[in-house]
């Protein structure tokens, strides 16, 4: 029964404080009950946090993995909305392109791990291209949706003005197309942040995935490692927001359903 | 007329020819290097199918994938409903959701080692959060965009809460839950190969890594990659072919 | 007595010669999953410079295609579309075709739309007629805010402007009023009539609700169900402002109804 009183404004602090509180207890009194060695309790985790904080490691760690998404979304970015607003506007050449982009998209970045060192060695640039290939197709195809679903009476009142293909395309089917276009980017950019993640645990030697696999190599430092998971928890979740902000402009807020 | 049509239907499949040259000429340039040339992987593939080794891995994937799959739709999906159905369980479990949802379910492998060791569990329950999580908001997202004028009419029409679920909710909420399954199934994919690279022996993720540490056998690490892609081409296609059953397909209305 | 003019030759050959829009045999043929339909057989019309005329017929007959030929959206299967007596090729500033209200950009204000079409001119020109149209149609106040930010009718009246901004020389519009309550269409249409005899365009109106074809324009063009076909032409000879109460608009509304063959009690 869906609740016919309306909540209060309070309780929108009030219940997710109190679902905190009790998780974080039953956390803590997991851990303590079974006396495991294994699981940190979330004040070790603080205590493990508070030395990554004070450590100039972390923010160098932060820095490489922001860096690494910054320039594998930005590229994929870059190519992957003309592209893609190119394959929606013809839709000849999207015909001809799509199965191969369809058939290379499953591929998971991570099964591309090994030929990305093999061409590019274990670094920066094997991160990189992996982040930009987790990204790419996702907002291609969001592009093409875009350009796709505008409908159709905003491209014959752009016609009906004059305006020549190349206009129409700028003027009309662009900012249409934009709510959708920012969805993909949204979406691509999580999937970055997940990639990286992997990336770092396995091609590179710092970067906060590099971190959690290395907390546990030297030394089991489970405190360290589950700090580092709260820690990428928590960038991803600002990250979104930012993305979230982006949606809430004046000029693409329309595409976008709200809550009253 | 008709041989123009048979031309044009073509063009895709000469589009992936051409790249597929492109591919081929590029190593055979360069020689010495690695990377194998289309055929090579041919080779490899058929190299897998004879010794058996594809079949048994690609089962031992999927099997993976089911169980954590299964495992996340049925424990995401009910509560999914429930926490959108309650304002309340929505606002005290929202923000949680929110902090836990970025941590990437790779990020969970050392836990996972740890508590599961290396094997099946691990990569399960890695797949298991990797789609949890999906689902769960896909579940909340639906329950919450049914139009008020249903669950009143239901109501209006007399219905108790289980009929109500079962005759209004549970119609509205199946287009949106299947597009979340199908997008929560390539994730599942998508950590599968991961956790195989790291945390189990065998499946086609330790194909990979396993390929190239012992012996540098890129032809079949590309053979693998090539196998990932198609049988994660064919899971989406398939539930996407889910999706148009007309049953299903009431609220795709155009206009 | 309602004028009664035979479906086929509602033109003689002068008119059809000066008229600013004429229609010659147009036809329109549809192919849909294997069928043919035909929508518009034998459409012959002239629009006078400066005339108002309506389309009237029932959903579906249909008149929205016969807008959007003359439109130029859509190319005849059969027959020609002649503005200034030149064959329509294809869209055209200076024939605006307004749509529901859901032409207006979403991603533009008030401002933007307006200024859509006026991209040619300097500055102080368009920024002069912005704010002349928005006067025209009663947005004033409004000019940033965006179309989600307006109501059913000031979206209406948003296009409108737009269309009008360009200054083209016809306006079309495929049953601009459909959206909107009752009251606000009686406060539209007086609006349009307003801007009509302030502007003098020519306007060619589609509709299916008969009072308002008999109150707004000079010429009803009654069309029958598919395939549509002129059915009559009818000359509202009473001048503006109507009174929709008057025996004469009682008389050739009933006339039309009878025309349609509906009944007069319901």
């Amino acid at each position: 029964m869906r609740s016919l009183q309306a909540p209060r404004r309070w309780e929108k602090f009030l219940w997710p404080a109190v679902a905190f509180a009790l998780l974080l207890a039953a956390w803590h009194f997991a851990v303590i009950w079974t006396g495991t060695k294994v699981l940190p309790s979330p004040l070790e985790v603080k205590k493990g946090l508070a030395e990554l904080l004070q450590e100039h490691v972390l923010w160098n760690d932060i820095q490489d993995s922001l860096r690494r998404v910054a320039i594998g979304f930005g590229l994929a970015a870059l190519l992957g909305i003309p592209l893609g607003l190119t394959l929606g506007w013809y839709p000849a050449a999207n015909r001809v392109v799509n199965p191969a982009i369809q058939i290379l998209r499953p591929i998971s970045p991570i099964a591309w791990i090994p030929v990305a060192i093999l061409f590019l060695g274990v670094g920066d640039h094997a991160a990189t291209s992996l982040i930009f290939l987790g990204a790419f197709f996702p907002i291609v195809v969001s592009c093409v949706d875009g350009v796709n679903n505008v409908p159709s009476v905003f491209r014959r009142a752009g016609r009906n003005f004059g305006l020549t293909p190349l206009q129409l395309l700028g003027r009309v089917v662009f900012p249409a197309a934009l709510p959708q276009i920012i969805v993909g980017l949204r979406i691509a950019f999580g999937i970055a942040w997940l990639v990286v993640v992997a990336a770092e645990m396995v091609a590179v030697d710092s970067g906060l995935g590099y971190l959690i696999i290395d907390s546990r190599n030297s030394g089991k430092r489970y405190d360290l490692v589950v700090a580092a998971m709260l820690l990428i928890g928590i960038i991803g979740l600002g990250l979104d927001f930012l993305f979230r902000g982006l949606e809430r402009a004046k000029s693409v807020r329309w595409g976008f359903r709200h809550e009253s | 007329m008709k041989d123009l049509n048979l031309l044009v239907r073509l063009r895709p499949v000469a589009f992936i020819v051409v790249l597929l040259a492109i591919w081929q000429v590029a190593v055979m340039m360069h020689p010495g290097q690695l990377l194998p040339s289309p055929w090579q992987v041919i080779g490899g593939l058929a190299d897998l199918l004879q010794h058996g080794l594809l079949f048994k891995y690609v089962v031992a994937s999927l099997f993976r994938v089911t169980w954590g799959f299964g495992l996340a739709v049925i424990l995401a999906i009910p509560l999914g409903l429930i926490i959108g159905w309650y304002h309340r369980a929505d606002m005290a479990l929202g923000p949680v959701i929110e902090v836990l949802r970025p941590i990437s379910p790779l990020a969970w492998i050392p836990i996972a080692i740890l508590w599961f060791g290396v094997g099946d569990l691990s990569a399960i329950f890695l797949i298991f959060l990797g789609c949890f999580f999906p689902l769960l908001l896909t579940a909340i997202n639906a329950v919450r965009s049914i139009p008020d004028v249903y669950v009143n009419a239901g109501r209006n029409f007399g219905l108790r809460p289980l009929d109500l679920i079962y005759r209004v909710l549970y119609p509205a909420v199946i287009p949106q839950l299947l597009i979340g399954l199908r997008i929560s199934l390539g994730v599942a994919w998508l950590v599968v190969v991961a956790a195989e690279m790291i945390a189990v022996n065998s499946g086609l993720g330790f194909l990979i890594v396993d390929a190239r540490n012992a012996g540098n056998r890129y032809d079949l690490v590309v053979a693998g990659m090539v196998v990932i892609g198609i049988i994660g081409l064919l899971l989406d296609m398939a539930m996407r072919s889910l999706e148009k059953v007309k049953s299903f397909r009431w609220s795709y209305s155009e206009d | 007595m309602p004028t009664q003019t035979a479906g086929q030759h509602s033109s003689t050959r002068e008119s059809v010669d000066t008229a600013k829009l004429s229609t010659h045999n147009l036809g329109m043929v549809f192919h849909r999953g294997g069928e043919t339909i035909s929508v518009l057989e034998k459409i012959n019309l002239a629009v006078a410079d400066g005339e108002f005329v309506c389309l009237l017929g029932p959903s579906g007959c249909g008149k929205s295609t016969l807008l959007n030929t003359m439109a130029g959206f859509l190319s005849p299967t059969s027959g020609e579309v002649r503005v200034d007596n030149q064959i329509v090729q294809g869209p055209d500033p200076r024939r605006i075709f307004v749509f529901q209200e859901r032409g207006v950009f979403p991603w533009l204000t008030v401002e933007g739309n307006i200024a859509f079409g006026l991209a040619n001119l300097t500055r102080e020109e368009r920024e002069r007629r912005i704010a002349h149209y928005v006067q025209m149609v009663g947005l004033q106040g409004f000019e940033k805010a965006y179309p989600s930010e307006l109501s059913g009718g000031m979206k209406q009246r948003l296009e409108v402007a737009r269309a009008l901004a360009v200054n083209p020389d016809m306006l079309l519009l495929d049953e601009p009023f459909g959206a909107l309550d009752s009251i606000t269409r009686l406060t539209m249409r007086q609006e349009l009539l307003r801007i009509w005899q302030t502007e003098r365009k020519t306007i060619v109106f589609v509709t299916h609700d008969i009072d308002e074809a008999v109150q707004l324009a000079d010429r009803v063009v009654v069309m029958s169900a598919r395939p549509a076909s002129i059915q009559q032409i009818v000359t509202i000879d009473i001048p503006h402002p109507r009174d929709i109460s008057s025996a004469r608009y009682l008389e050739l509304r009933d006339g039309i109804f009878a025309q349609i063959g509906l009944a007069h009690k319901i």
